[in-house]
């Protein structure tokens, strides 16, 4: 007869105030404790080594995403809103939806986007330059992606004040109810009765990926009905977190300004620089699994029906795997983070996000001298989302 | 591609960590091992299509050639470029 090991329990938060201010020495404890842990807190066990969270991401069959990919299990109770057709469903449903949008987002196709985009990008390096005092959230990781993201969607011009706003329910409403989450559902509805409306075909531009989805109805490879989430999908997933991983390779290269003169010195590691901030500052910090049977996780077991929480931020910074974990080397090889994911749900639009973000940087590579935080940081709190509220920076130009 | 990777061969980026979803851990297989390795599935094939460099009738995603001991001594050439 074998003796199951119980799991070491670690009495934390991880979506209080106090830890999103600083993650990393719980991060820390909780890699340290062991492979696998239980959060008394949300009743929860989480996972934050690199191998396990991994290995979880590739397990799609034991850790499944149509019970919810946040705290909320949609067998115990209504998720808030029409589950996502790909977020939250698994294979066989799952995989006809992800070619979909795998075909809509191909490196190919955001190949197509990337003169226009580094035009737009150009310009608000210009901009940013010549005022010289800017805030780098609002004015630069905010200011760009919607600059860009809204029309490679192809929405009207009208009512895109909602889109932030709505994506910051999205990534609450994964977390626990806490009062972050309930406040956000709270003043959700002007956001998703938008969001709703503009997932409609005659609301969507020719051209635009959204018109690109519905495209796909005449092909026989989604239906009518489900095309409008498709779009939802891009609306709560395609923003947000571009802003949030921009704004942190802002941060990250305004706080080591070595590594910004790397950058200057050869702007071709633009690309590196934001993929290395992504893995630094894990701009989606956390995702949740459900167990779809009693699963065994070196040598723990995890009864079936109970959710695992991935720290993805963790894994990012996990020693095992990292050499110099909490250094930001723009040099580094940063193959194999988990700040996109992994395994059948990795990001789609990985490639897009990458775009937006080296083509910034390198334009502000070419024209910034140095950069340096110039005032008062401060964070934006989210259940999910890990990122800033304001971050003064003053840029010198170029002689 | 993870032998890549591990020992930070350039030439390899492996942008995807190895998910056949980036089309940048693109090799030319050396003749004598293309027809030692497994077939190409369905998303290699589509993601094939995309590679950056020139598609030759060896080329594969190393993300998707599992190293077994009937591999060893594998021979596989680096395209120009990945992206």
């Amino acid at each position: 007869m074998t003796t199951t090991r119980s799991i070491p329990e670690l009495d934390i938060d991880p979506f209080s105030m106090e830890f999103f201010d600083d993650p990393y020495h719980t991060h820390d404890r909780l890699r340290e404790t062991g492979p696998v842990v239980r959060l008394p807190k949300w009743n929860v066990y989480a996972v934050a080594r690199h191998r396990e969270v991994r290995a979880i991401l590739h397990d799609h069959v034991s850790f499944c995403s149509s019970r919810g990919a946040g705290l909320s299990d949609f067998a115990k109770e209504a998720p808030w809103r029409p589950p996502s057709l790909i977020l939250e469903a698994d294979p066989p449903e799952h995989t006809r939806i992800r070619a979909v949008f795998d075909r809509i987002l191909s490196p190919a196709l955001v190949r197509d986007l990337r003169e226009h985009f580094t035009s737009i990008a150009e310009l608000k390096a210009e901009e940013v330059v010549s005022k010289g005092n800017v805030d780098a959230i609002s004015d630069i990781a905010e200011a760009f992606p919607l600059a860009v993201f809204p029309d490679a969607v192809g929405l009207k011009k009208e009512g895109r004040e909602h889109l932030l706003p709505y994506a910051g329910v999205v990534f609450n409403a994964f977390g626990p109810p806490n009062e972050l989450r309930q406040q956000s559902l709270e003043r959700s509805m002007p956001h998703q009765a938008y969001v709703q409306e503009q997932c409609q075909r005659k609301n969507l531009m020719l051209g635009g990926l959204g018109a690109s989805i519905y495209s796909r109805v005449e092909l026989g490879e989604i239906s009518d009905l489900e095309a409008p989430l498709l779009v939802r999908s891009l609306l709560s997933a395609g923003l947000d977190t571009t802003v949030n991983a921009l704004g942190a390779a802002l941060y990250c290269l305004a706080r080591f300004p070595d590594q910004w003169s790397r950058l200057r010195g050869d702007p071709t590691l633009a690309r590196k620089a934001f993929q290395e901030a992504i893995r630094f500052e894990s701009p989606v910090q956390t995702f949740f699994r459900t167990t779809t049977r009693k699963v065994e996780i070196d040598g723990f077991d995890v009864p079936a029906g109970e959710k695992v929480l991935m720290f993805l931020g963790a894994a990012n910074r996990d020693p095992r795997k990292w050499d110099r974990p909490n250094e930001y080397d723009i040099c580094r090889q940063t193959s194999g983070h988990v700040g996109f994911g992994s395994g059948v749900h990795m990001c789609s639009g990985q490639f897009l996000a990458q775009l937006e973000g080296e083509v910034m940087l390198s334009a502000l590579a070419r024209k910034v001298k140095s950069i340096e935080i110039s005032g008062a940081v401060r964070r934006r709190y989210n259940n999910t989302l890990r990122g800033l509220d304001s971050l003064p920076i003053t840029l010198n130009a170029m002689d | 591609m993870e032998a890549a990777t591990q020992n930070a061969i350039p030439g390899i980026l492996a942008e995807c960590g190895g998910n056949a979803m980036c089309a940048t851990c693109h090799v030319y297989v050396d003749d004598e091992w293309l027809d030692r390795l497994p077939s190409i599935l369905e998303q290699e094939e589509a993601l094939l299509t995309e590679v950056v460099a020139e598609r030759r009738q060896t080329s594969r995603l190393s993300c998707q050639i599992e190293i077994t001991s009937d591999l060893d001594g594998l021979l596989l050439h680096i395209p120009n470029k990945q992206i």
